[in-house]
């Protein structure tokens, strides 16, 4: 009797952690299932992503550290301090920085002419739309616009010889050049501008101005001292956005300038083609370097326009 | 007041030439074709062109496949996302941005040295496969606006009270996925389609490197080899360009006067 009682209570005792422990492992398998089905929603997604964007990526980020033998080296990147591909580089960087600069000042002044200067409506919106267009209307058309206007027998060209007699070609302006080439580029720079300031320039409220104004402050104080401030965040960081989108742009320089013109992009153009830089590493390695300096100059304006949201809540 | 009023038109006059005059050279120079007078030839000459209807047939197809496959993956993942893994939204919305970081002639340069003819998954092996990969490097380079603008009209509608309606009444996810949640973005749908089409229908890049005969390489070969034809071609895919925002504009204005909507 003494010996039977204990195994009951010890049962019973077992029974309770036991059944706990079972519940316990239900209730997790159950979670578990659910969130492997949470995860294979999204898979399809993941697996193209990988497939088709960060795989092909990583394989020429690693490359550039390869020689076609599969040595580790650091001669692709030290071979990209070479003339040719410094001056391409130097010359992207100044196309893409010109042209930024002038999307961003004339892009600044339309969206401060549509959002403070007093315009009828059907402007702001008229120009908006249009934006709209032109920030999507690049590449080789874009090149064709331009050369039949400001190129040789362009109309621009043809107006000014015909009519004032002066030859646009003789002051040394090329259309296939350095100076064209950012002419062209801001076609599409001014109106990301436009759209992207914009809704910043909306955000400036009105009682800053009235307090800055009863507080006896000039325009030229309230702009310097206020709104630019407030505004340097999105400005900059719109004008890295811009940078990078020039960076990257081939189609046009392409069509525009044939190979004339040595960019990064037209030069990796032809070492896709047919190996000019007779290392194929190489290539990976001037790949390496634009993913560099558009990636830099994405990760400065996400980090600029996190400051600027501070001041749109 | 009066000097800020000036300045804005002036800003305005400013923009106004430097948009209008270089649409305005294009079009007039279109129509030099004939000497000595106006016409329509050059026109005439790129419609009758053989090549020119093939291409832009292919690119229309192309940017067809690019919608719809597009489409199939980002409205179930930007749905799936927002109604059972919000704590991976920022990482998706990362990854629908990094195309627009990452150069095009970059990414298709990727392809070309890890799907070539003799890799493992060999896409550019033959012509079907090349399609393929076009369509999906159309995808990738579209993907930050297909993303942005179905998360945004999904943004309107509530996700989760939708779908466990259709739950409740016994809808299988098919059901809820087809008949429930897309026909509620269509506005956002379609914009992503417009853009998406004016983006494939002037891409260069890509068919090009890939070899594929699309529209963006045909307007570089028509413009390195002939004179009037490539402004005719600049004003159709201007035109081109105008009638998609256009689209995506109509089509947000509709969107916005459709009723049950939640505020």
């Amino acid at each position: 009797m003494h010996l039977a009682s204990p195994p009951v209570g010890g049962e019973a005792f077992f029974i309770l952690p036991k059944k706990r422990y079972f519940m316990a492992t239900a209730s997790s398998s159950f979670i578990d299932r659910r969130t492997v089905i949470d995860w294979l929603g999204i898979a399809p997604f993941m697996i193209f992503a990988l497939m088709f964007l960060i795989v092909p990526t990583l394989y020429l980020v690693m490359g550039a550290f390869f020689t076609p033998d599969g040595q580790f080296t650091f001669k692709n990147i030290a071979d990209l301090f070479t003339p040719t591909i410094l001056s391409a580089y130097w010359i992207s960087i100044k196309v893409s920085f010109a042209s930024s600069l002038g999307g961003a000042l004339i892009g600044f002044f339309l969206a401060w002419a549509i959002v403070l200067g007093g315009l009828p409506s059907w402007i702001r919106s008229g120009l908006l739309t249009f934006s709209g267009v032109a920030s999507n209307f690049a590449g080789v058309p874009l090149a064709f616009a331009f050369i039949a206007t400001l190129g040789r027998t362009g109309l621009v060209t043809v107006f000014l010889r015909e009519w004032f007699g002066f030859n646009l070609y003789s002051t040394g302006f090329n259309l296939l050049s350095f100076v064209g080439l950012t002419v062209t580029y801001m076609f599409f720079q001014i109106p990301l501008m436009v759209l992207i300031l914009t809704p910043a320039l909306d955000g400036l409220k009105k009682e800053w101005r009235e307090a800055s104004e009863i507080l006896g402050a000039s325009t030229w104080q309230y702009w310097r001292m206020v709104a630019f401030p407030i505004l340097w965040p999105s400005l900059l960081g719109t004008s890295l956005l811009l940078f990078a989108n020039a960076f990257g742009a081939i189609a046009t320089a392409y069509a525009l300038t044939g190979s004339s013109l040595n960019i990064v992009p037209i030069l990796l153009y032809a070492q896709i083609r047919g190996d000019v830089l007779h290392n194929p590493n190489l290539g990976y390695a001037l790949a390496l370097g634009m993913i560099v300096i558009t990636g830099l100059s994405n990760i400065l304006y996400i980090w600029l326009r996190m400051r600027a949201e501070r001041w749109q809540k | 007041m009066k000097m800020t009023k000036f300045f804005a038109w002036l800003a305005i006059a400013i923009g106004l030439i430097y948009f209008f005059v270089p649409l305005l050279g294009t079009f007039e120079f279109s129509l030099r074709m004939r000497r000595g007078e106006y016409s329509f030839d050059a026109y005439g000459s790129v419609f009758s062109d053989v090549q020119f209807q093939q291409t832009f047939g292919f690119s229309i197809l192309m940017a067809l496949f690019t919608i719809a496959f597009g489409m199939l993956l980002v409205v179930p993942t930007a749905y799936w996302v927002r109604l059972r893994l919000p704590q991976m939204r920022p990482v998706v919305e990362f990854v629908t941005l990094m195309p627009l970081v990452i150069p095009a002639i970059v990414i298709v340069f990727g392809y070309l040295r890890l799907y070539n003819s003799s890799s493992y998954i060999p896409f550019t092996g033959s012509t079907f496969g090349t399609n393929v990969l076009l369509v999906m490097s159309y995808i990738t380079l579209s993907l930050p606006y297909m993303y942005r603008s179905v998360d945004t009209a999904m943004r309107t509608i509530d996700v989760r009270t939708l779908t466990e309606a259709a739950e409740i009444l016994g809808a299988k996810w098919p059901t809820i996925l087809f008949r429930c949640i897309f026909p509620n973005v269509m506005s956002g749908v379609l914009s992503g389609a417009f853009i998406t089409f004016a983006i494939v229908m002037g891409e260069f890049t890509m068919a090009a490197l890939l070899n594929r005969p699309a529209f963006g390489p045909y307007l570089q070969l028509v413009g390195a080899n002939k004179a009037y034809e490539p402004s005719a071609l600049a004003v159709i895919a201007f035109a081109m360009t105008w009638l998609s925002m256009g689209l995506i504009q109509l089509v947000s204005r509709l969107s916005k006067m459709a009723p049950a909507r939640r505020a």
